[in-house]
């Protein structure tokens, strides 16, 4: 495996289905960063054959809460000294703010733009979201 | 305080509480006349819905109280922009409940998140009604005896039917259901219905085109209408409008205590002549709306 420098305080973000780190780098908007950051793609993985793996060289605030939609196999290691001190499994969260938007054109978020677009998991199983206010099924 | 936006908010304990209020404001109606003296119901009708405001404000009337409000947003603020949030806070200040009618799927609940006082759903684009189906529901009660134990026809347009989405979520609760849908295929029950209502709470249903096939069977038969402007093709339309339509003819092989509703208005699905069989229910279920909303008023206004 390719080896990048271990961080001293940040975050790792591990157990990335490989091939969706760049989505999840736009997602919580790690271009606004100017830390060190690096993607590593396909590393080899015991569980997943392969995965991603993002490392940020700073200790930020994560939207757990996306991270868990996008992926809730993700790991999330935060390093303090460079020492791992919590290492966390995430879960698809049950409330959903901000992150995907309701495109029922029927619905009160379609005309009133300061509304915040919030979901609802109503079927965990099948991982199904439907929007608080037209109870529209997320289709994203 | 608690609002209506969606049947479900209400557990079955309490629409059976409802149910019971309801029933004894009919049979002694001048012990509620004063029971909201000082109240105001603000119905704030964002699109027109006569039927439905005027039962809202003929059942406050009736329990003493005074009602105020709009009935089209023609003649609210929302024609000059305001948000829904801004117009409940403007309006909270004035009343003690609302009632509220607004063509976008939401706006109620967002209302209630914007207040303290309780918010009634009167209907929110093709989305809820939670106020008919009380309604509906006070009506089986009361020909039926019971909310259990029974099978239900829903006949016409189930695709938009919000009407028969919502009573069938609120039906999925009880015992004993049976439900038979009867619709062309272009206008069958959405697929979520069927998974995320019926097959999840293990109701029994059947789906058919024939309404004469299945009209037998039927303890109830809720009617609905079936738009021309709902259909492909003009041909389909001409060749399937006619069997849903109500008559006396179809009623000949229905059981003698079928109970036939339809949430109103109506153009042509059921004959006028059916109006005089006794097991004609749609203008019971109108009166019985009145009084099912007077028993919700007196529940979320906490009025003992």
């Amino acid at each position: 495996m390719m080896n990048i420098d271990p961080i001293k305080n940040g975050i790792v973000i591990d157990h990335i289905k490989a091939g969706k780190s760049m989505e999840l780098y736009h997602y919580l908007n790690l271009e606004n960063l100017d830390c060190s950051i690096a993607i590593i793609k396909n590393a080899p993985s015991k569980k997943l054959g392969k995965k991603d793996i993002i490392k940020i060289d700073a200790a930020i605030n994560i939207d757990l809460d996306v991270l868990g939609y996008i992926d809730p196999d993700i790991t999330i290691d935060t390093i303090k000294d460079g020492v791992l001190v919590d290492k966390r499994h995430l879960e698809l969260p049950e409330i959903l703010t901000g992150v995907i938007k309701c495109k029922n054109p029927r619905c009160i978020t379609s005309t009133e733009q300061e509304l915040a677009h919030t979901f609802k998991l109503t079927d965990r199983e099948n991982r199904v979201y439907r929007c608080i206010y037209c109870e529209a099924e997320s289709n994203e | 305080m608690r609002s209506l936006i969606n049947i479900l908010d209400l557990s079955t304990g309490e629409i059976e509480e409802l149910i019971q209020v309801a029933n004894d404001i009919i049979k002694n109606p001048k012990a509620y006349s004063d029971k909201c003296r000082g109240k105001k119901l603000a119905t704030l009708f964002f699109e027109p819905s006569t039927r439905t405001r005027l039962s809202f404000e003929a059942a406050m009337y009736e329990l003493g109280g005074n009602v105020l409000g709009f009935s089209e947003a023609m003649s609210s603020s929302a024609a000059k922009g305001e948000s829904v949030a801004d117009t409940i806070k403007t309006v909270s200040c004035y009343a003690d409940i609302i009632a509220m009618r607004h063509p976008k799927e939401g706006a109620p609940l967002v209302a209630s998140m914007n207040t303290e006082i309780p918010i009634i759903n009167a209907g929110d684009g093709g989305h809820n009604h939670p106020t008919q189906t009380l309604a509906d529901l006070l009506t089986i009660y009361r020909e039926k005896g019971s909310l259990n134990n029974f099978t239900i026809g829903f006949c016409g347009d189930l695709k938009f039917g919000r009407t028969v989405h919502s009573l069938i979520a609120a039906l999925s609760r009880y015992e004993g259901i049976k439900v038979v849908l009867v619709s062309p295929k272009e206008l069958r029950i959405p697929n979520y219905v069927k998974t995320e209502l019926l097959e999840k709470n293990k109701i029994e249903f059947t789906e058919t085109t024939e309404l004469e096939e299945v009209i037998s069977e039927l303890d109830i038969l809720y009617m609905t209408r079936v738009q021309r402007e709902r259909f492909f093709s003009e041909e389909e339309y001409l060749r399937l409008k006619d069997s849903y339509i109500l008559n006396e003819e179809k009623l000949i092989n229905a059981k003698k205590d079928l109970a036939v509703m339809h949430p109103l208005p109506r153009v042509n699905e059921i004959s006028v002549s059916v109006d005089n069989d006794d097991r004609a229910c749609y203008f019971k279920q109108v009166l019985n709306g009145k009084y099912i909303r007077m028993a919700l008023m007196l529940k979320l206004l906490e009025v003992e």
